[in-house]
């Protein structure tokens, strides 16, 4: 392992109240391993999603942000996981603008039954964030 | 309404390139209900310019605020101290809220975030669409309210033209033809009788080819009333 590898990241994962913050728990429950990079924001439902709460995520070092909510049409409030991907969707052109990876926000959409799946986005949001590489923002580069 | 976009972010980078101090001030009228230039939008911009200063290696102090409305200078007033404190000021209110605070703030550098986009509204979450051309001279007791010197890509005055087709405009498939729209709604209110009525060709002077315009009213103005 390089010492790149072993430097730890941050990992802001966003995840609604009804699905991804259950499914959180219940791949605690059953004993579950998967990295503990990503730090879990409990949402009432990821309709809250604030682009600007994202930036500033981004803008105070955050390496990755995962959004985890409903799977699409099983939203407790209808449609704000739906609003939450056109947000992921615009985070996304502006990192692109801004000059940071797109591939740092993903949204994944999970029921609170699907803990591996829960287990899984984590995984594959710490392994493509290690692949980036840390927030050049960051105000200090963690060795 | 006043409908405008945000500028891409490289072009807003260019106008405040030599500036180590900016300030973004957004406005809390038209362009925050068309979700360009209010105070959330002042905020993600002035968090995206710190965010790529500081990835370009040249770090810039991006701060921002929000005034109820920049077309007015009473609402100025109060952020005269910010401004002073900046080297260029980025306004995210349209064309006027810019010249504004360029005219309010003489000594202040102030570029535009915004490009001015139409006088509008919103026909659904997320669309807006042009409604009136400010032309001066209002023709929409004629054509049952809806207008063709802005919907009308030829501005025309006495019908559609020969590029009206199935009731969409040659310019633009999803542009109605605003003549189609007139005659369907003057037909709905047995008002057909209004096109046979033949417009002479407009007055232009009320519009842009008369120049600046300007409108001064007497009774509301707050000059010394003269003796005799």
């Amino acid at each position: 392992m390089s010492a790149a590898d072993q430097v730890p990241l941050q990992i802001v994962a966003y995840c609604c109240h009804y699905c991804a913050y259950a499914a959180a728990d219940l791949a605690g429950v059953l004993r579950l391993r998967y990295p503990g990079e990503p730090k879990i924001v409990e949402l009432p439902c990821t309709g809250r999603l604030d682009v600007l709460e994202v930036l500033h995520a981004f803008e105070h070092g955050a390496d990755g942000v995962m959004v985890a909510g409903c799977l699409e049409g099983d939203c407790h409030f209808q449609v704000g996981n739906l609003n939450a991907r056109r947000r992921v969707a615009m985070v996304k052109d502006l990192l692109n603008q801004i000059g940071l990876e797109p591939e740092r926000i993903e949204m994944f959409n999970m029921s609170s039954a699907m803990a591996s799946q829960f287990a899984a986005a984590a995984e594959e949001m710490t392994a493509r964030v290690r692949t980036l590489g840390p927030n050049p923002l960051r105000e200090e580069s963690v060795s | 309404m006043i409908v405008a976009e945000q500028k891409p972010l490289d072009e807003i980078r260019d106008l405040i390139a030599d500036a180590g101090k900016v300030l973004v001030v957004g406005c809390g009228t038209c362009v925050t209900v068309c979700f360009a230039g209010g105070e959330k939008e002042a905020g993600i911009l002035a968090t995206s310019l710190r965010m790529a200063s500081k990835l370009n290696g040249n770090a810039q102090d991006v701060t921002h605020l929000t005034v109820q409305r920049q077309c007015e200078w009473e609402y100025l007033d109060p952020i005269e101290e910010q401004i002073r404190q900046a080297e260029v000021v980025v306004s995210l209110g349209c064309g006027v809220g810019v010249q504004a605070l360029a005219e309010h703030f003489p000594q202040a550098w102030v570029v535009p975030g915004l490009n001015t986009s139409f006088m509008g509204l919103p026909t659904e979450q997320g669309v807006w669409e042009e409604r009136c051309a400010a032309c001066g001279s209002c023709i929409l007791g004629l054509t049952g309210g809806i207008c063709p010197i802005a919907r009308c890509a030829k501005q025309l005055l006495n019908g559609p033209c020969g590029g009206s087709q199935d009731g969409v405009c040659e310019v633009n498939a999803e542009t109605p033809c605003a003549w189609q729209l007139i005659y369907d709604r003057l037909k709905a209110h047995d008002r057909l009788d209004l096109l046979m009525e033949i417009q002479p060709p407009k007055d232009w002077s009320t519009s842009r080819d008369g120049g600046p315009r300007r409108i001064t009213r007497e009774d509301l103005r707050l000059v010394a009333e003269q003796v005799e």
